[in-house]
């Protein structure tokens, strides 16, 4: 519990439940745009850029965030240009992501590159991990009606004048963002969870879209809150690790309380 | 006569020599044709003629040489095929009014005008997507494509697994909501009698040239008998029945 009694735990743990809050907003739209795949990838691509990053000596959030958005362009011109041919190809993407970055990283890092650290923040990484947050949340509400119209169908989203290609990249690059803010108390092999579970919680306890977007949210919010009180019971756990076993809790718990979707 | 009338009419879409090619396969090759206002086209042809290719085109998401010029001040609604609108998303026809009506800055006088004359109910608006019949989809995706006021509506088979009977309803509305809001209408159907009965001009893809004009100077047994490779037996008793 040596962390939770730190000075700036205090940031950590206020980042962690304003990153929830991205987190579930954002995975509320990947689920619908049936992005899981997509978005496991995504975060798989974290793994060789903090390789290279602890090989180089450099700030690992440096080296996740190029091999990120490199990787998140890659996806977008696969999803544009290939159409069924992208789930192959990101399977590939995803393998090669995972086995170049255990190859590169440093076994003495490896464990934490993949499962997350929770580790004291100091006041500016806090400010800069707030305002990305705060933008993803902003973005993302500011996007919404574009996305919903573009999930519905993009062939109604581009008759109303919306840019299909541009949502999604806009969306894919929103996404990103969230991953690289998660990294430090997710790992990369767990920061796409957090954006998956708590939304198909959401998926399961409603069919209306404001209470999908705000009961995604709020589990996501649970689950890194009551992870973060695991791990700092039992710190062999990790935080990662934790943050994902509580969400899976819910999500279990949802299977006997969710409303049943139509057509299922 | 017909030629003259035709001439004075505005010009929503005018199409030239237009070519797509996807994955190097030709879908469409050559294309030329003029959809005036008020008109209903209707663009038939076996499955897999490139009809929805064609649609997608024309709202310019796929790459083609050619020309396509939509008359300025255009606003196009797009009717989805049912089965291609996902049905599984935790959304209601409210939902998808209020994005569209957001995005185009329309009132909410506008959403509750529109949902009015697609006669939807405050149930039906407020209602999941999922739930609701063949027939209650439609006149949703309708009522999307109807908000904002647009003066041309896209229909990519819009009844395309449904009944008989909500077929005909959704024909029926869809011609009233044509003639009452001076709608120009493009419809890609496989159903010939609705074409016969609905259609002012006709667009035939398929193998060999694409053909354009009314359906009565279009549809001959020899040219149906060509796009379908079918003996023209069906299509003479269509003919027959409706007077041509």
């Amino acid at each position: 519990m040596s962390w939770l009694t730190h000075s700036s735990a205090n940031y950590s743990i206020m980042l962690a439940l304003l990153f929830a809050v991205a987190a579930g907003l954002v995975g509320s739209f990947a689920l619908m745009k049936r992005m899981l795949l997509a978005g496991d990838v995504i975060s798989h691509l974290a793994l060789p850029g903090l390789g290279l990053a602890f090989l180089l000596k450099i700030n690992p959030l440096i080296g996740a965030a190029t091999t990120l958005f490199l990787g998140t362009l890659l996806i977008w011109q696969l999803q544009k240009k290939t159409g069924l041919a992208t789930e192959n190809v990101i399977g590939v993407v995803f393998a090669a992501a995972l086995g170049i970055g255990a190859a590169i990283t440093p076994s003495d890092d490896l464990v934490e590159a993949l499962f997350g650290k929770n580790q004291a923040t100091s006041l500016f990484s806090f400010l800069l991990g707030a305002v990305a947050v705060v933008f993803i949340i902003a973005a993302t509400w500011k996007l919404r009606d574009r996305l919903v119209l573009t999930l519905f169908s993009p062939e109604v989203a581009t008759a109303t004048g919306v840019n299909v290609d541009r949502v999604n990249l806009c969306f894919l690059l929103l996404f990103s963002l969230t991953i690289v803010v998660g990294l430090r108390f997710m790992g990369s092999l767990l920061a796409g969870s957090l954006i998956i579970l708590p939304a198909a919680i959401g998926r399961r306890l409603t069919n209306k879209m404001s209470h999908f977007l705000i009961a995604s949210s709020v589990a996501s919010t649970i689950s890194v809150g009551l992870g973060l009180l695991l791990t700092a019971v039992a710190p062999k756990f990790g935080s990662g690790p934790s943050i994902v076993m509580v969400a899976a809790l819910l999500f279990t718990m949802s299977l006997s309380k969710g409303v049943r979707r139509a057509g299922v | 006569m017909f030629n003259w009338i035709q001439k004075l009419m505005k010009t929503i879409l005018s199409v030239k020599d237009l070519t797509i090619k996807l994955d190097g396969r030709s879908i469409i090759s050559g294309l030329s044709f003029e959809l005036h206002a008020r008109e209903m086209l209707a663009i038939i042809g076996p499955n897999g003629a490139g009809k929805t290719v064609l649609l997608r085109t024309l709202l310019r998401m796929l790459p083609y040489q050619g020309e396509i010029s939509w008359m300025e001040g255009a606003r196009i609604g797009y009717v989805p095929q049912r089965v291609a609108a996902d049905r599984q998303l935790p959304l209601s026809a409210s939902d998808l009014l209020n994005a569209k009506a957001r995005f185009l800055k329309l009132s909410q006088v506008d959403i509750e005008r529109t949902a009015s004359v697609a006669n939807l109910t405050p149930e039906l608006l407020n209602a999941n997507m999922g739930i609701l019949s063949g027939g209650q989809f439609q006149k949703v995706l309708i009522a999307v494509a109807l908000l904002g006021q647009p003066n041309v509506i896209l229909f990519d088979e819009p009844t395309a697994s449904l009944d008989e009977l909500t077929e005909e309803r959704v024909y029926e509305s869809l011609h009233r909501i044509k003639e009452e809001q001076g709608i120009t209408v493009v419809l890609v159907s496989h159903d010939l009698s609705v074409v016969y009965q609905y259609a002012t001009m006709v667009l035939c893809i398929g193998k060999g040239k694409p053909c354009f004009g009314p359906p009565k100077e279009v549809l001959t047994p020899e040219a149906l008998e060509a796009l379908y490779s079918a003996p023209p037996k069906y299509y003479q008793h269509l003919l027959d029945h409706h007077g041509f």
